[in-house]
């Protein structure tokens, strides 16, 4: 990566159809994707209901944009952090997450998984280790 | 690599200042705007929401209080007031800036 590369990390709050905001946010990752940045995406309070598995929104007549998700290697975004506290205060844990996979170029393309669980505190961390934070 | 966070919902109405709380590190700032100001008056049942983060910097858009009635002598203790060009201030001094919508 060249050095004008900044790191993004896109922060997601809020539950998938009760407001705009998450789809939004996708769409603004898909966009955003076509510059070539170092691109991560935060699920943390609510938003980490967008990545349950078995969203069916035929009943709201709303699209359901959760499978958009698994399209997002492609896009070279590879990295979303899932916050264990909130999964777990919402009575989640990774199991109820859907699988989501990217082919890892520089190890012979191997599938690994993009959804990295991680504490409260790491993601603080993370937080700290960006130049630009988009929040939804 | 201080981050400014800020909150601009009523911590009665959302847990964004909370979630906020939990996630600032030592030496960041917070500023509460727009709704966001209500957490930062004495005398609520959320006043303590605040207590034991004292290596944070806490500022209100004073303009926010002022069109809402709040008496800068409603603050709770160390929290201070800024206006437009102090927000714009602290946006510069530090590395990023982080919305807790």
């Amino acid at each position: 990566m060249s050095e004008d590369v900044k790191k993004f990390l896109y922060v997601n709050r809020k539950a998938p159809y009760g407001t705009i905001y998450a789809l939004e946010s996708l769409e603004v990752v898909l966009i955003g994707a076509a510059f070539d940045q170092d691109v991560s995406l935060a699920f943390l309070d609510d938003g980490v209901f967008q990545l349950t598995r078995g969203q069916d929104t035929t009943g709201i007549g709303m699209k359901n944009f959760s499978p958009t998700f698994r399209a997002l290697g492609d896009y070279d975004v590879t990295k979303l952090y899932v916050e264990r506290e909130s999964l777990e205060e919402r009575g989640l844990s990774a199991d109820d997450l859907q699988e989501i996979m990217y082919e890892d170029e520089d190890d012979d393309w191997a599938e690994k998984p993009s959804i990295r669980i991680v504490s409260r505190a790491e993601m603080a961390d993370i937080f700290a280790e960006q130049d630009v934070v988009l929040s939804f | 690599m201080a981050t400014l966070h800020t909150v601009n919902k009523s911590p009665f109405a959302t847990k964004a200042l909370q979630s906020c709380l939990a996630h600032a590190r030592d030496g960041d700032v917070i500023l509460m705007i727009e709704d966001g100001v209500y957490g930062a008056t004495a005398g609520t049942d959320l006043a303590d929401v605040l207590a034991g983060h004292s290596a944070l910097k806490i500022y209100v858009l004073e303009p926010d209080l002022q069109a809402r009635g709040l008496d800068t002598g409603r603050l709770l203790d160390g929290v201070s007031t800024v206006d437009y060009a102090g927000f714009v201030d602290l946006a510069a001094t530090t590395d990023r800036t982080m919305a807790w919508l």
